[in-house]
């Protein structure tokens, strides 16, 4: 199996196929650059997810849930209006993960390793988060399948997304706002794994996204592998051929590693992500970590880093919480530097122009990281135009990671779509229900 | 410069028959001068090898009192590469031995090989690393063998056998035998999972063995100096330092080697 340990697991890259590189190491990206407490938990892992891909009964119980809980496949919608008015004519399917149970990617990753945990015969999971999706994905996993679940959340990203904070205590699960560091997703990842450090022996700790140390990265694009497999299906069926190009947003890079799986080894498919530009990459209030970070170790894997001179990891910013995490997956990094996936960023007024776009033209709220990659696309389909392109005979799938229910506050602001007093007075009711919350965890 | 190594300070302890006190402080807490004064009141007071730890963002192996003194000391300014001058500043004073305890990033950040020859020039000992096991540790190996400089890598209770023979392989100077599983942090009892975890590293041929984490009072230096070679202590006097400053830390080392 692959472990970190065998060196001829470094050339972890087949050389024909870029769509199943098993890790340990993308290129020089990837490893385990964490404490040896959890090295025994991290190779058990990789024991049980490597046995677990080969089992049959294993892989028809992924099927199952997905089908028959989280209502796969998701849909390929082909967004008309949303073509005409906004990219020029060029033909835009949406991989609509938005319709999944629980509202994102999410769910697909959380499932498959929450089965795992059963497997190990762990009792817990825990979980960070930073929008509050993949904590609630979390603990809609746990409650299904019996476990217990605490969840750790940036205090800021508890304020930012209040209501999610609400829907993981109501399915039972133990939300612990982070204070330290700067209380966002990175922070949170910190208290997680000093948890699973002292927890170790009947805990499993259920990272959402894929980064982190081996196996996390290969293991939680496997489980999101399902997107981009349905879209390639989807789109020979129903546009005939392969698309011009695939784009997705990326935080950590889990729903993009997902569907970009599909296509890599498609060379006629060009693939884009796009990063939280925040205020600009000119300025330092963005999440651009491939745009703008250097190579660094954080959290278990070396990659792209967003850090200072000192190799202090910097803050990030992103309207979308779900896009505030100054790393990236190592195997973000690496197709970064073979070219093969060209990485942008977008900044929040182009994020909330395209989330204001969707809603209006196609009656889709998407969640505002979703709409990272739909201004990326909007971008994307006027360049190619500029290029000369065909707009009807140009075909891009953008992935709607997730729906916007949790960002309506967030976006109403934004648009200033809620008088001062309302919003004032939705404020104060969310912060009684965040202290009222902790009191009965404290009991 | 002659540096003195953890090794020799750890073997002098033995001469006399009892374990090395090994002593941890953050670097720049409460800031870069106070820091040196520290780690010199430590060294007066019968501190064999002093641990000083760069302040860095994701400390993910600390607890909250070392934690709220690396925040501290990155709030006041702390750079990086005032280790240097702070290692330096010990090893003019003392005849410890002065070892570096250091997540990665930082020291990838400077380059491995500058962050060893510069470090090596100060008069260090050598580096302990929490967040970097030997698997990932080639460039570190080389610069160490390049500069002379001790590599501290740590064993856990849930290290396997085989896992434990690795690392006392790869390491040098100590190795590490983290008490519990768990994060930085004084604990009234030390955890009864210490002396399985020296007996592994003895048995893969460790020669020098040291237990850190919980570790707190003279009972515990004595109860575990009867398994171990050496007994590190953290928390206790980074929380000795907030309180009472430099005496403080001075009063405790002594209380810790029994001096006092
Ligand atoms: C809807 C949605 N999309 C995207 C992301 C970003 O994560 P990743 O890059 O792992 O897909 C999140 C994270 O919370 C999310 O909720």
């Amino acid at each position: 199996m692959s472990t970190p340990e065998n060196s001829e697991h470094r050339q972890s890259i087949d050389a024909q196929s870029l769509r199943h590189a098993s890790g340990p190491y993308f290129g020089a990206y990837g490893g385990r650059w964490m404490p040896e407490s959890l090295m025994a938990a991290m190779d058990e892992l990789n024991e049980t997810f490597e046995a677990a891909k080969n089992d049959p009964e294993f892989i028809a119980q992924v099927k199952d849930l997905n089908k028959n809980y989280s209502g796969r496949p998701s849909l390929l919608t082909e967004a008309k209006r949303f073509s005409e008015q906004y990219c020029g004519g060029v033909r835009i399917f949406l991989k609509r993960e938005d319709l999944n149970h629980t509202g994102s990617h999410k769910i697909n990753n959380v499932l498959g390793q929450a089965l795992l945990a059963k497997r190990m015969g762990k009792t817990r999971i825990i979980a960070e988060t930073g929008a509050g999706q993949h904590g609630v994905a979390s603990a809609t996993a746990a409650a299904l399948m019996g476990l217990e679940c605490v969840v750790y959340m940036g205090a800021e990203d508890t304020r930012r997304q209040a209501l999610n904070v609400a829907r993981m205590r109501l399915l039972g699960a133990t939300v612990i706002p982070v204070t330290v560091g700067s209380q966002t997703l990175k922070d949170a990842i910190n208290e997680a794994l000093r948890d699973w450090v002292a927890n170790v022996d009947n805990t499993h700790y259920l990272l959402g996204t894929a980064a982190g140390g081996a196996p996390f990265p290969a293991m939680v694009r496997y489980f999101h592998e399902v997107i981009g497999d349905e879209a390639r299906e989807q789109i020979l069926a129903q546009a005939g051929r392969l698309p011009d190009a695939v784009t997705a947003c990326i935080g950590g890079g889990s729903n993009a590693i997902g569907i970009f799986h599909g296509f890599l080894d498609d060379p006629e498919v060009e693939i884009y992500g796009y990063e939280a530009g925040g205020d600009g990459v000119d300025t330092d209030r963005h999440a651009a970590t491939i745009t703008l970070g250097r190579p660094g170790v954080l959290h278990g894997a070396k990659s792209y880093l967003m850090q200072d001179e000192d190799g202090q990891t910097v803050e990030s910013h992103s309207i979308s919480a779900g896009l505030d995490y100054p790393g990236v997956g190592p195997e973000h990094a690496y197709l970064a530097d073979i070219g093969r996936v060209k990485y942008e960023p977008v900044t929040d007024t182009e994020a909330m122009d395209a989330f204001k776009a969707l809603c209006r033209t196609e009656g889709i709220l998407p969640a505002i990281e979703s709409a990272h990659a739909l201004a990326g696309t909007i971008r994307l389909a006027a360049r190619k135009i500029a290029e000369g392109a065909v707009p009807e005979e140009t075909i891009i799938i953008a992935n709607l990671s997730g729906r916007g229910d949790k960002d309506v506050g967030t976006a109403a602001a934004w648009f200033n779509m809620i008088d001062e007093k309302d919003a004032e007075a939705e404020i104060n009711a969310a912060t009684a229900q965040n202290s009222g919350s902790q009191k009965s965890e404290e009991k | 410069m002659t540096r003195v190594t953890s090794a020799q300070k750890i073997a002098a302890a033995r001469a006399e028959g009892r374990p090395a006190l090994i002593g941890y402080l953050p670097a720049g807490f409460p800031d870069v001068a106070t820091s040196i004064e520290a780690a010199v009141a430590l060294a007066e007071n019968g501190v064999d090898v002093i641990e000083i730890g760069i302040p860095y963002s994701d400390p993910v192996m600390d607890g909250s009192v070392i934690q709220e003194a690396t925040v501290q000391a990155l709030a006041n300014g702390f750079k990086v590469p005032q280790i240097f001058d702070i290692v330096r500043g010990i090893t003019e004073r003392t005849d410890v031995a002065v070892m570096v305890m250091t997540y990665w990033n930082p020291v990838l950040r400077l380059g491995v090989d500058e962050f060893s020859r510069r470090f090596a020039e100060a008069g260090g000992a050598g580096l302990i690393t929490p967040d970097l096991v030997p698997d990932e540790a080639a460039e570190w190996i080389q610069a160490s063998e390049k500069h002379g400089l001790e590599r501290v890598f740590l064993i856990a209770p849930s290290s396997t056998e085989a896992r434990v023979q690795r690392t006392v392989d790869a390491s040098s100077g100590f190795v590490y035998c983290v008490s519990l599983m768990g994060v930085t942090g004084a604990r009234t009892e030390v955890s009864s999972a210490a002396q399985a975890v020296v007996a592994a590293a003895h048995n893969a041929g460790a020669e020098n063995a040291c237990v850190g984490l919980g570790v707190s009072r003279r009972e515990h230096v004595e109860e575990i100096g009867a398994y171990a070679d050496g007994v590190i202590v953290g928390t206790a006097l980074v929380a000795a330092l907030r309180d009472g400053g430099v005496p403080a830390v001075g009063a405790l080392a002594a209380e810790l080697s029994g001096r006092a």
